[in-house]
């Protein structure tokens, strides 16, 4: 068995033990076992760092099999560049958000664990798949643990929020699914995604291609205007749920783009490239601008995630060095950053039972310890240099300039929407004096929030001071795309 | 001439009907309220039909028997051989809930099944149109039976008599389609009524004008819309036991009819019926799914899904010949195949757990009976999860890789229409998702009723049966390759044999 399946399989088989033998009379038993499980799943990862090699865009760590000869559909994984961090990331947060749950979740311990460590294996799935229509199963597998998490911990509205998310995006997927089937035609029945990269297609076949992807991948980032679904789940999510979505759910349809639309329809994709920037654009300032009003703190940080999410999109097409590989380091860096956002709005949730930012107001005053990590998570979110936010926002920006000014500019402008929305939330929630009840009673962070927050601040803070690790990973790899994406495959 | 080929052919029907009589019989002594013996013997006659069938069909030959009037062929022996699977289990999940209704004061719930199952064998193994007219007859006969088990119960005695009336209609339809091309052909053998419309010698209009009295009583026994009025009644009225009984075995049977009047028989004539087929997948699309939303009892709910996936397995057969040019049949015909079987596993993991939470006096019919299932029993709302996302065609479950196979069929044929057809199935199914998924919702996201007992009792055969069916499901998922191979495999010698 090779590294990656065990990167796959072991937080899944973790999880069906967890499903299979734990019952609610043993919650502490089914927490340990589950951080057990998580730990383990994150170490198994780790040799992927040390054998990763710098210097090549080839697929490593490959494993093939015949898993469908009907189809010719193969168990084929490997990682690159593009998607190596994508896999430790997501062990990373597994294990953070399992610790996070500790407390919090007190009904059915051992399916709300099992369900993110299987969560955790089908999305390293995602990100490893070479054959088509693995990654659509571990793509679309995603969903089923996501509904069930969300119905079954989320707030008062979670049947709503569960529903829209799982049609929403299943929408969006079954046309990826006609397009996937159709490639795999005109490539003489294959579903191999090397093969589908170096297949000439006409403009018309592109164009269709192209639009069937983004149906998928825009829901899923999300793109302005399929976006709405985002805010409605995030406020009904488990603080969990939130996390691993904005921290990793939202990456599999920007890795998608990476993957699929611009490599199979290069042509369709510099054509089409004006449109994508404009919504990216929106996504940035308009979605910025939404966020600035929002009374509830979950939902401004999800419209901060469209915003965000919007300069991942703007780097991928703008087709530069900098630019791909700056929305790469976007995605990773929003990773940790958003995913330490919703677990601050946890943790106060589990003390408070609100989300209102009107119920806060100067919980430094009780709270110091854990408004220090909030204020470091607030400046990484607006960009701030030193923390992970700004690496990828900058080269991103940087790239937009080069490409065009006016694009460079308005993206830039976006900087001061995301400084003045989280800035104006965390003073009304932890500066001041302290007016409400509830707030003078609360209690410091206790030592496994610390460790939990701890995690991401050390990850946030690497990131922000050493990029280099980050960025040296993806060089070869986005050079290769951007060659593969300039070249004409129209036939 | 009947030789000794002739009997092998017919092999598992002389098993099936020699051992229905000796369980008849064996059944006037049994005593004992859950008629263990009649159930052992049953299950014992079922799996040794069960070894023989899947022996005959991994053996891949082809061999006639009587005349031509009956043919052994891997296809029509895997589908046996998942039929008798079916009613095995339909057999452990139905015991246990015939048993609280009085059902079991006499041994006619194995019985019936039984012949109902030599019945399917007959439909099955048919090469001759009467042949295969007389299984069909054999094997609803039987069902209006079941349906009827309790007597004094009014709905079920009105589904009875509702199912009776309008399958007989069904029958009278086919069998007269069926006069009209043998008028045309002067043939009831399958095979010589293929060379005779190939030679072009026969009355094209005869030939159509039957084709559209043969399509009209298939569509009612598939159920397929605008003939399947008769099926949310029958599923709602009969016992679920019964239920089980009508809408899994049989609808193996229902594909193999199929197959062979219309693929073996007729397939010359498929630009006709590829289009009569064509209206009867979309409006079945159409009406299945937007009707199930509607419904507040699960097993009208079911009723209305089974009519929006025969809608599915009818769009796979109408992707068989382009052009006159039949190069796509095999893919189109395994990927109907195996869609039936998956559907059939499907049906009884869904059927065992509502089977499951019966109770005496208590039906467990309505959608709210479900709610918060998990808390009762994980495992059973597991199992019942996974068969909704299943059906719902999630991946990585088995249901999602039977839709694959038909919108890959369908698109292969790079007909436009078709592929119109692939992109409003995929829109169709999204619809389909929401009411599954309602399922799912109130299994775990809503609290128990009150009255409801904290965990459910189920005998030791339900329960490892159940969990088996389920596993399946999710197994196959992980792993479809095998049962593809098989259906494609099964297919490529069918059609290799077509004219012959």
């Amino acid at each position: 068995m090779g590294l990656l399946s065990l990167a796959i399989w072991t937080p899944i088989v973790f999880g069906i033990i967890l499903l299979a033998v734990g019952r609610d009379e043993h919650a502490k038993a089914a927490r340990w076992f589950a951080l057990v499980g998580a730990i383990v799943s994150l170490l198994v990862t780790l040799p992927l760092y040390g054998g990763f090699q710098y210097d090549t865009a080839a697929m490593q760590f490959v494993e093939r099999w015949d898993w469908i000869p009907r189809f010719n559909i193969e168990y084929h994984l490997g990682l690159d560049g593009i998607s190596f961090w994508f896999v430790l990331l997501t062990a990373f947060i597994t294990v953070v958000v399992v610790i996070a749950g500790w407390e919090a979740i007190e009904q059915r311990v051992n399916q709300y664990m099992g369900a993110f460590l299987i969560l955790s294996g089908l999305m390293i799935g995602v990100f490893s798949a070479q054959d088509a229509m693995l990654f659509f199963v571990f793509f679309e597998a995603t969903l089923i643990p996501m509904y069930l998490i969300i119905g079954i911990w989320g707030g008062p509205n979670k049947i709503y929020a569960a529903f829209k998310f799982f049609l929403y995006t299943l929408l969006g997927s079954l046309l990826m699914l006609v397009a996937l089937i159709y490639l795999y035609r005109a490539s003489g029945n294959s579903f191999d995604l090397a093969v589908w990269h170096k297949l000439p297609l006409s403009m018309n076949v592109q164009t269709l291609l192209f639009f069937a992807f983004l149906a998928a991948f825009a829901v899923k980032v999300p793109m302005w205007p399929v976006h709405t679904w985002l805010p409605d789940v995030h406020v009904e999510a488990p603080t969990g749920g939130s996390a691993v979505l904005a921290a990793i759910m939202l990456k599999l349809g920007a890795y998608g783009f990476l993957r699929f639309s611009l490599p199979i329809a290069p042509d369709a994709s510099r054509e089409w490239a004006w449109l994508m920037i404009a919504l990216s654009l929106v996504a940035v300032i308009y979605v910025g601008l939404v966020a600035m009003v929002q009374q509830d703190m979950k939902k401004l940080v999800a419209y901060s995630s469209v915003a965000h999410m919007g300069f991942v999109t703007l780097g991928f097409f703008i087709f530069s060095d900098l630019g791909v590989a700056g929305g790469i380091v976007q995605m990773i860096a929003h990773g940790f950053v958003s995913g330490a956002m919703f677990l601050c709005i946890g943790v106060l949730y589990d003390r408070v039972h609100s989300r209102e930012i009107a119920s806060y107001g100067g919980v430094v005053n009780t709270m110091p310890k854990f408004t220090a990590f909030a204020l470091l998570f607030a400046m990484a979110n607006c960009g701030l240099p030193g923390t992970a936010g700004f690496v990828g926002e900058w080269m991103v920006i940087l790239a937009a300039i080069k490409a065009n000014f006016w694009i460079g500019l308005a993206a830039a402008s976006a900087l001061i929407f995301g400084a003045a929305y989280t800035l104006w939330m965390f003073k009304r929630v932890y500066l001041g004096p302290v007016t409400k009840d509830e707030v003078k009673t609360l209690q410091d962070i206790n030592a496994r929030e610390f460790l939990m927050l701890s995690l991401l601040a050390v990850a946030v803070l690497y990131m922000g001071i050493f990029p280099k690790p980050f960025t040296d990973v993806m060089d070869a790899s986005v050079a290769d795309l951007l060659r593969h994406v300039a070249l004409s495959k129209l036939n | 001439m009947i030789d000794q080929l002739s009997w092998l052919a017919i092999y598992p029907e002389l098993i099936l009907l020699v051992m229905a009589c000796v369980i008849l019989l064996v059944d006037l002594g049994v005593k004992s309220a859950g008629r263990d013996l009649t159930y052992g013997l049953t299950l014992l006659t079922l799996g040794w039909v069960v070894v023989v069938t899947a022996s005959q069909a991994s053996g891949g030959q082809t061999a006639y028997g009587f005349g031509r009037m009956v043919v052994s062929e891997p296809m029509g022996n895997w589908l046996k051989c998942f039929a008798a699977l079916a009613l095995m289990a339909t057999v452990v999940y139905g015991r246990p809930y015939a048993k609280d209704r009085d059902m079991l004061r006499g041994g006619e719930f194995f019985t019936l099944s039984m012949f109902s199952l030599l019945g399917a064998f007959i439909m099955i193994s048919g090469h001759n149109f009467l042949v295969l007219y007389m299984g069909l007859e054999m094997m609803t006969l039987s069902s209006y039976a079941l349906v009827a088990l309790r007597r004094d119960n009014a709905t079920a005695t009105e589904a009875a008599m509702k199912y009776f009336v309008l399958g007989a209609l069904a029958s009278g339809f086919l069998l007269y389609g069926l006069s009209m091309i043998y008028g045309a052909t002067g043939s009831l053998d399958v095979g010589e009524v293929f060379k005779a419309i190939v030679s072009r010698e026969v009355k094209h209009q005869v030939l159509v004008f039957g084709l559209v009295f043969v399509v009209a009583g298939l569509a009612f026994k598939l159920g397929a819309v605008p003939f399947h009025m008769w099926l949310p009644d029958v599923y709602h009225g009969a016992p679920t036991a019964v239920t089980l009984a009508i809408g899994a075995a049989p609808q193996l049977a229902a594909f193999a009819i199929l197959m062979r009047i219309l693929v073996q028989g007729l397939l010359p004539l498929a630009i006709d019926w590829q289009q009569m087929l064509t209206v009867l997948a979309v409006a079945s699309l159409l009406v299945g799914n937007l009707a199930a939303i509607a419904q507040t009892n699960l097993k009208r709910m079911l009723a209305f899904s089974t009519i929006s996936q025969m809608g599915f397995l009818l769009l796979a057969m109408v992707a068989g010949v382009v052009d006159g040019d039949k190069l796509n049949a095999q893919s189109a015909y395994s990927a109907a195949m195996f869609y039936v079987i998956t559907y059939v596993l499907t049906t009884l993991a869904v059927f065992g757990v509502i089977m499951l939470l019966a109770r005496q006096g208590f039906e467990s019919e309505d959608i709210s009976d479900l709610a918060g299932l998990n808390q009762r029993s994980p495992l059973y709302a597991g199992v019942m999860a996974v068969g909704m996302f299943s059906l719902a065609g999630v991946p990585p479950l088995v249901g999602f890789y039977a839709k694959l196979a038909v919108l890959e069929t369908l698109l292969a044929t790079q007909q436009t229409y078709l592929l119109v057809l692939a992109v409003f199935a995929v829109l169709v199914s999204l619809v389909g998702a929401f009411y599954y998924l309602r399922i799912v919702k109130v299994m775990y996201f809503e609290a128990p009723p009150a009255h409801a007992p904290a965990t459910i009792e189920a005998g030791k055969d339900v329960r490892v049966v159940l969990s088996i069916n389920g596993a399946l499901v999710l197994g196959l998922g992980l792993l479809p390759g095998g049962l593809m191979t098989l259906c494609s495999q099964a297919m490529s010698s069918l059609v290799k044999s077509l004219g012959t």
